[in-house]
């Protein structure tokens, strides 16, 4: 196969596991693409992609628009603090003057979910969802399972333990989704307050006591908790969360072998993870920038494959 | 022979069989050791993305050479539009400047170029129509070393 079975990136829910893996050996090249001295190919030189971040992020815009750029493509970027959306402008008002600019792809990060889905109804473009709300954020669940996929050859049958904040974490449920579609076995832990209701529907477990699910697991991902997210108080104190949660290295050094960490960032240090664990030879919390640039060329590739040259 | 200024670049897929073995031959035949290769893919240099069917699947590069003031020589198995190697000629640059390129094809079809591009080296050199396809099997992918051409049935 080397074509992928949707023509926009909306959440992993509505990929195939074919489409995963294509993903990843895609990245595979652009990997050694991005390890050259000269870091850049021509192939998207005729199209033109626009970024368009509605919330708050350092982390992947900066990934995409370099994904972006490695591969030749034009880019231009929107942030909503500075534009007209503050003067009541609609979504779609904004993408289709954007598109009216002939603009190929359109990369959205919006606070409500749906935003994505709903765009690629409306308008003529192909669309990646860079996060939508507490939804799905597809390219981070991608590059966290390839870079389990590279530290352990594989991820079918691995055990992952996602900890942490579940509840309003679009990592956790694109995470979960692409865990699964790969073969993986799941399981959440965290505080019950911050674990969803109907977690059983997903095909996980669940976990209460962090020390059992990392005694259990190969590899344990720690979410940032949200604050920004938290409409009320879903835990007595970060204190309690960080002595009850948090990954500090005597727990890690506790268990009787050897886990890999991850973390999507940003970091909250001393909270969900202790400075030492995050530094670690164990964290591969940098690798997964690294890579997360690779999947986003490759991603960004693979769609922009489909956009046929008119004849 | 002298192969210290040289290195030879396979390009994927098929251009790395004809390497392989002409690394086989020199070394068995010649016992010229240590020559320096590597296995160059052109896919995100090409110049038909988003103008075929379906995308090239891309295969790994494996250039774990300097090229920088070196001899390359592109080898390929069939030489017939010239757009691969011109793909080849971008895609060196991401390594370094090397002081020259030749091209190593196994075959040639002539009179079916696109660009201005000719092999400096070739195993023969065949008269084909536009619609003929010419392949090239190789023992560790099929039972048999062969070259067809496969005329177009009307």
């Amino acid at each position: 196969m080397s074509e992928l079975s949707v023509d926009h990136l909306l959440g992993i829910k509505y990929l195939k596991e074919d489409d995963l893996h294509l993903i990843f050996e895609t990245a595979d090249h652009f990997k050694e693409v991005i390890n050259r001295k000269i870091k850049k190919v021509p192939t998207l030189r005729d199209i033109t992609i626009a970024n368009l971040f509605f919330e708050n992020s350092t982390r992947t815009k900066l990934s995409f628009e370099l994904a972006e750029k490695r591969l030749s493509a034009d880019v231009i970027n929107f942030s909503a603090a500075q534009s007209s959306v503050k003067k009541g402008e609609t979504l779609i008002d904004t993408v289709k003057n954007i598109l009216a600019m002939k603009v190929d792809m359109v990369v959205i990060r919006h606070p409500n979910p749906g935003a994505a889905s709903f765009l690629s109804k409306n308008v003529d473009a192909c669309i990646i969802n860079a996060g939508d709300g507490t939804h799905e954020h597809p390219t981070q669940a991608l590059l966290d399972a390839f870079s389990i996929r590279e530290k352990f050859g594989e991820v079918a049958g691995k055990k992952i333990v996602i900890v942490g904040d579940i509840l309003h974490s679009r990592v956790a449920l694109s995470n979960i989704f692409a865990l699964k579609k790969l073969g993986a076995e799941v399981k959440l832990c965290g505080p019950k307050s911050l674990l969803p209701k109907h977690y059983e529907s997903l095909g996980v477990a669940v976990e209460l006591d962090l020390k059992k699910a990392l005694q259990w697991c190969d590899a344990a991902n720690m979410l940032r908790v949200q604050n920004e997210r938290m409409d009320k108080s879903y835990f007595p104190s970060i204190r309690e969360y960080t002595q009850l949660y948090g990954l500090g290295l005597p727990l890690l050094k506790s268990l009787n072998k050897e886990i890999v960490v991850l973390h999507p960032g940003p970091i909250n240090r001393g909270v969900e993870i202790s400075s030492q664990v995050a530094d670690s030879d164990q964290a591969i919390i940098l690798d997964q920038v690294e890579n997360g640039v690779a999947i986003r060329m490759a991603v960004i590739y693979l769609l922009a494959s489909k956009i046929m040259i008119p004849a | 022979m002298d192969f210290s200024k040289t290195v030879l670049i396979g390009l994927q897929p098929r251009g790395a069989f004809v390497l392989d073995r002409l690394i086989e031959l020199l070394t068995k035949n010649y016992g010229i050791i240590d020559i320096t290769h590597g296995k160059l893919d052109t896919t995100f240099f090409r110049d038909d993305f988003r103008r075929t069917d379906k995308p090239h699947a891309a295969n790994a590069t494996q250039m774990n050479v300097a090229v920088e003031d070196k001899c390359i020589v592109f080898i390929d198995d069939v030489l017939y539009t010239g757009r691969s190697i011109r793909a080849a000629l971008t895609a060196i640059e991401s390594y370094g400047r090397p002081s020259e390129i030749e091209l190593l094809t196994l075959i040639d079809r002539r009179f079916s170029r696109h660009l201005p591009i000719q092999p400096d080296y070739v195993g023969r050199q065949i008269d084909s129509l536009q619609n003929d396809k010419v392949e090239v099997k190789w023992k560790e992918v099929t039972d048999e070393d062969a070259v067809y051409l496969i005329k177009e049935t009307l």
